[in-house]
């Protein structure tokens, strides 16, 4: 077992190898007699015996990690008596690609681009809370316009992520039509977020200080029949499930969390508040101009996966109220902040203009760059569509980050999953797991 | 909702009742929050009263995370590794920074799994990523790494490309001879990599 291993890093004592396929290395490893040389067994914290004794018939089942109902890549143990669950164990790290290792080696401009990779479903919410953790740790100001213009482009993101999230608990609780309704509005927004930012998936829109780019001209017009569109979608959504018989049955009364569990298992986001705590980062602590909209924090009382549901659509509600109002009150002015030590000139400046020149040199060349002042650190948090996105970051006075870390939601909504199916049947299993919405690559990172 | 203390009123208060193994701490900058850094033998204590005095109320804890202070000393910590606490309060609206710093040599510290369930997965976390092993958290599994890799990644004597690990996997001997020559010497990464001097290659 891991704990009792010894708890020293191995290559403070003996040379690392000197390339891949070292045979030291394989013979060291293989001598380890920790070593079991197969893939560890789940660990089951079975709460009744006696259950699991049940004439040596319970046995131990694989929900993924490939599976569709896992939603990316996730390995769910369940021990099983018939179809009921006993015990549950998760596994995750299948994507895990060393994202807060990479921070400490890119600047801090290079490295939105991995925020992309997080929680891909809503890729902009990401860049906006890097950009936000940067600007604290540099005290930047950013120009009224570009906030605004990352209200709008979060708020787009966040209801992407919600229709899809709820179309996919649709699709797994046997509402198919209603994934592929989800799937088509959130091509929509992704048709928007092409003609703003570039791309359409990974966005890596914002920088510190600022945005990329302005947005195009037609960008109103689009985005208002957007918000139209979508007013309609969510109603036929809407009537397609509440109070679909069918679709209550499965949602109703499975995975409850209570207000109280929530807030001790680190819950944040509409699972939290579909249990009835009204906490939203947009309201407690205002960021990038919330405090200027008006709009409310909806709540349920239940907890379960219906309440979860539920709560997705109405926070979509309100996310379309935010839009309308920023759109009305979108100002004119510079995208970018205006200290020149902070944000790229414009290329045809830097073609031109020696100075432009010198600024964008400083920059992008290596040893230069954006630097914060050593021993500076920040926490900022944001509202993510899944629940509060922290950035922990220190600087120790050079051009990349000291320390990186990223505070996800999904981990800690997926570390309840175990306690939550617990007693549960396959089926239901599977219905909890859609409402918490766990994005692999957030999970992982 | 009740009132929302700053940073510093809650390390002066720290500090008023704990008055020996705590000290405040003010990162430079504008802006800066201040923190408080507490030793191993006081932590507990200290979150648990952060968390039931009425004035705190700190019932949220945000994330558990740790840092290695290898390259970069800070006089405040004093050792290699600290961990770091983000508490919030959900009545209050208040937000908390605590650290511990733990040395290299015995990388131990009190968990905080009983006071909050969200520590369990950060602190598997932190142990994965630091080798920090905190006493009492009933599955100090390794989170994202495999059960059986040998390194702690985000040491800072840790490689950027790793050690090799990725073709070491030992599961593959016992299958029969390697299937693969090793690379030449020239273009092997274990030897063109220069993070073990702290230099990147991100660029």
């Amino acid at each position: 077992m891991t704990e009792e291993r010894k708890i020293t890093n191995d290559a403070t004592e003996q040379e690392p190898p000197a390339h891949l396929g070292d045979d030291l290395l394989r013979k060291g490893l293989a001598e380890d007699p920790e070593y079991r040389g197969e893939h560890p067994e789940p660990r089951f914290f079975i709460t009744d015996e006696s259950e699991d004794d049940f004439g040596g018939r319970s046995m131990t089942l694989n929900l993924g990690p490939q599976h569709p109902a896992t939603h990316g890549t996730l390995r769910v143990s369940l021990r099983v008596r018939g179809e009921k669950i006993i015990a549950a164990d998760t596994e995750i790290g299948f994507l895990h690609t060393g994202f807060e290792k990479l921070a400490e080696h890119m600047s801090y401009q290079q490295w939105v681009t991995v925020t992309d990779r997080m929680n891909y479903m809503s890729a902009i919410n990401n860049n906006v809370g890097y950009a936000i953790a940067c600007e604290q740790l540099l005290e930047v100001e950013v120009p009224r316009r570009a906030q605004v213009i990352r209200v709008i482009l979060s708020e787009f993101s966040r209801l992407a992520d919600h229709i899809v999230c709820n179309g996919l608990a649709g699709m797994d609780v046997g509402a198919f039509s209603l994934m592929l309704w989800a799937f088509e509005r959130r091509e929509k927004v992704y048709d928007l977020m092409e003609a703003v930012t570039g791309t359409r998936l990974t966005t890596s829109y914002t920088r510190i200080g600022g945005v990329f780019r302005d947005v195009p001209d037609d960008f109103e017009e689009m985005a208002k029949s957007l918000v139209e569109e979508f007013r309609r979608f969510l109603e036929e959504m809407r009537s397609m499930t509440l109070g679909n018989r069918i679709f209550e049955d499965r949602m109703r009364g499975v995975g409850v969390i209570s207000g109280e569990d929530a807030i001790n298992w680190g819950i944040t986001g509409p699972i939290l508040r579909a249990s009835g705590v009204a906490c939203d980062i947009r309201k407690t602590m205002p960021y990038s101009g919330y405090e200027r909209y008006e709009f409310d924090i909806p709540t349920q009382e239940d907890g379960d996966s219906y309440a979860r549901f539920v709560q997705r659509l109405a926070e979509c509600e309100q996310s379309l109220n935010i839009i309308s109002q920023a759109l009305e009150d979108l100002p004119e002015g510079p995208i970018q902040s205006e200290d020149k030590k902070i944000a790229l000139p414009e290329k045809d400046e830097v073609y031109q203009n020696i100075e432009s020149l010198i600024h964008h040199f400083k920059q992008i060349m290596f040893g230069h760059g954006i630097v914060p002042d050593r021993g500076r650190e920040v926490y900022s948090a944001t509202e993510s569509p899944n629940g509060e996105l922290g950035f922990y970051m220190v600087s120790d006075g050079e051009m990349n980050s000291y320390k990186t870390r990223v505070r996800p939601p999904s981990i800690f909504h997926f570390a309840m999953l175990p306690q939550l199916i617990e007693g549960l049947m396959i089926s239901d299993a599977v219905a909890v797991l859609a409402t918490l919405n766990v994005i692999a690559g957030e999970l992982d990172r | 909702m009740a009132t929302s203390l700053s940073p510093q009123q809650i390390s002066e208060r720290l500090a008023e009742k704990f008055a020996q193994g705590i000290a405040v701490h003010l990162p430079p900058g504008k802006g800066s929050s201040h923190l408080a850094i507490v030793g191993r033998e006081k932590l507990t204590d200290v979150l648990g009263f952060l968390k039931s005095d009425p004035d705190m109320n700190f019932d949220f804890l945000a994330d558990v995370t740790a840092i290695d202070h290898l390259h970069f000393e800070d006089p405040a910590i004093g050792e290699r590794f600290a961990t770091v606490y983000q508490l919030y309060s959900t009545t209050h609206n208040h937000r908390f920074t605590l650290k511990t710093p733990i040395p290299e040599d015995d990388p131990q510290v009190p968990s905080a799994v009983e006071l909050w369930k969200s520590a369990l997965w950060a602190e598997r976390e932190a142990h994965d990523m630091y080798g920090i092993h905190f006493e009492g958290n009933p599955d100090l599994r390794r989170l994202l790494m495999p059960q059986d890799f040998p390194g702690f990644p985000l040491r800072k004597d840790y490689p950027l490309r790793g050690r090799g690990e990725r073709d070491a996997f030992p599961q593959y001997l016992d299958s029969g001879p390697v299937t693969h020559a090793p690379p030449a010497a020239e273009d092997a990464p274990g030897k063109s990599d220069k993070d073990e001097n702290g230099e990147g290659s991100g660029q």
